[in-house]
């Protein structure tokens, strides 16, 4: 038997996610996937993964759960939720590797909403459809179709030996700002005035955020002529404005298609801001065109290719290594430049 | 077979990883082959970086990479594929997609009907009379939107949407009919019966989705006997909807 993750508290809502699942959304299937995507892959990277793989998404309250029947290499990163392995304080933003029975902890988000548990190896469970991105609501994917539940046994792939990374407090994202958006589909559907109240107002997330989408609250914003289209497709970002003016950022779990008009887009390389916005914050939007936003995405990816350059080694602790860490450690001290190839 | 030549397309902007190719406004046949057609020929293109098309009644959502395809090389392949020709996408044949009409399985019946001024047997036959098209498949896993609805039987949506339908069940709202998968989804429009065929079943490897965009779907009403056997035989995995070749 290989190693397993054994959840003994599965959290608020915890799920696997990887990239989502592209090519199906023509036969209704909702895509799915990270909502934070830049901390996935930044998770997966401190444990030596394929930045795509999937991970455990964590949702304001993380889970606790034992490493049983085998070893693993772990890392959390995202939303800043308090960690703990086998009872001592841990952090976020780099890799452990822990023993049979050790068990990890994790408490509620202090700033942020989603983090994600990367597992070295990633986990032994079937794709569906091209992917373990878990869709509840089609109960699609992931571990058995659902979020995680107290008592599952999550079985886990061997890994290759990678050595414990770490990426640095100033490296971590924290962007503030407003959110940029590319104007339309269907922006024209709105009066100027509409527009300028949506790109110039402060918007508060409501309760009904989910994995779905965030509802909105601030001006109404107004349209110009009705506001049913002929149903047609929705992207992650996708900004919907119904009949009451309020604005409805379709996320992750969205539906394939919709019949409302969309103001705006958000663009990729902001979509992970959303995944960490909790109910109360404000959001402003600010626009850009396509082609800017397509500039920004490449920045986007530069960037992240740097922080994946810059995460170190974990100095090693002076007390309490067992043998199998140090032998894990000094297996891998020398291969830091065969992660490259792995970048897709 | 040629498709009638259109006006260039309205080519919009989704975000740094979408364009939407908007074919016109209104819910249309010919307008409705035309996306068909090219999210077909996009997909056999095979461009490096194109994630995915998304066909609806009058527009295609194309998805892709910008890190991989920029969007002038993308409107650029658009337009060299203007105006989409129908070909390998069109799909010659019919579904004979079995229904069972009426009391528990189809709850709004009797409304409709009365609603209407008809009998039930003459919603049925009105329902079961007419070839459908499938104009997209959205909102749910393999939900079926489907145009060619009679006129005598165009319903507005309920006041109320339900919170919860049957699974399979096959309902009217305005225009149009729709064909539900086997999962129990929200939904305002009347419900006229439930068909054993799954328009979804991931067991079903090979061939999860029976349903595409483009395909004509007639539906054939059977009787309770049969209906319980063709619960059974969808459970174990048949498609128990005829295909028949034209």
């Amino acid at each position: 038997m290989g190693a397993h993750l054994v959840i003994e508290r599965p959290g608020l809502f915890s799920s696997l996610q990887d990239f989502g699942r592209f090519g199906y959304q023509r036969f209704g299937i909702s895509a799915s996937g990270a909502m934070d995507s830049l901390s996935l892959q930044l998770a997966n990277r401190l444990v030596g993964n394929p930045r795509d793989m999937a991970a455990i998404e964590l949702t304001m309250l993380g889970l606790s759960a034992t490493v049983e029947e085998g070893s693993a290499r772990l890392a959390l990163a995202g939303a800043d939720m308090p960690l703990s392995i086998n009872g001592r304080p841990a952090e976020g933003w780099r890799a452990y590797a822990l023993a049979p029975g050790d068990r990890i902890e994790i408490g509620a988000a202090r700033t942020g909403m989603r983090a994600y548990l990367a597992i070295a190896g990633g986990f032994a469970v079937a794709p569906t459809l091209g992917s373990l991105s878990t869709h509840s609501r089609s109960a699609i994917g992931g571990f058995e179709g659902r979020a995680l539940r107290a008592g599952d046994r999550l079985p886990l792939q061997e890994a290759p030996a990678a050595p414990l990374l770490t990426l640095a407090p100033e490296d971590r994202p924290a962007e503030t700002g407003p959110i940029r958006v590319v104007p339309g589909p269907q922006d024209d559907h709105f009066t100027p005035a509409g527009l300028a109240t949506f790109l110039s107002s402060g918007y508060r997330v409501t309760e009904k955020a989910d994995r779905m989408g965030a509802q909105l609250d601030g001006p109404a914003i107004e349209h110009a002529d009705g506001f049913n289209i002929v149903s047609d497709g929705i992207m992650n970002g996708s900004i919907q404005v119904p009949g009451n003016g309020r604005p409805l950022v379709l996320l992750a779990d969205r539906q394939t298609t919709g019949g409302y008009p969309k103001i705006a887009t958000v663009i990729g390389a902001d979509l992970w801001r959303l995944g960490q916005a909790r109910p109360g914050d404000v959001l402003r939007f600010s626009a850009v065109t396509a082609d800017e936003a397509e500039q920004v995405a490449r920045a986007h990816e530069e960037r992240l290719l740097a922080l994946f350059a810059r995460m170190t080694e974990t100095p090693l602790p002076g007390t309490q290594l067992s043998s199998e860490r140090l032998l894990a450690h000094n297996l891998v001290s020398g291969v830091c430049s065969a992660l490259a190839p792995l970048d897709p | 077979m040629p498709i009638a030549p259109a006006d260039a397309p309205r080519l919009l902007d989704a975000g740094d990883g979408g364009l939407v190719v908007e074919f016109g406004d209104a819910i249309d046949e010919g307008v409705n082959r035309q996306v068909i057609a090219l999210a077909d020929a996009l997909d056999a293109s095979a461009l490096p970086g194109l994630r995915e098309v998304v066909p609806t009644y009058r527009s295609l959502l194309v998805l892709f990479d910008p890190l991989v395809l920029s969007r002038r090389a993308l409107r650029d392949e658009v337009l060299a594929l203007w105006p989409p020709q129908a070909g390998a996408g069109e799909h010659k044949g019919c579904w004979r997609v079995p229904v069972i009409y009426g009391g528990e399985h189809g709850i709004d019946l009797d409304h409709v009907a009365r609603l209407h001024g008809l009998t039930t047997q003459e919603v049925i036959d009105l329902h079961a009379g007419a070839a459908y098209r499938v104009y997209m498949i959205g909102f749910a896993p393999g939900f079926a939107y489907l145009g060619g609805l009679p006129e005598a039987i165009h319903t507005s949506r309920r006041s109320e949407p339900r919170l919860k339908t049957p699974p399979r069940s096959i309902s009217i709202g305005g225009r149009q009919t729709a064909v539900s998968p086997p999962l129990e989804i929200p939904s305002g429009w009347h419900l006229l019966g439930q068909t054993p065929v799954r328009s979804y079943d991931p067991r079903r490897t090979g061939r999860p989705f029976l349903f595409a965009a483009g395909d004509t779907i007639r539906f054939a009403p059977v009787a309770p006997a049969d209906y319980g056997a063709l619960c059974r035989a969808a459970e174990a995995g048949e498609i128990v909807a005829q295909w028949e070749a034209s």
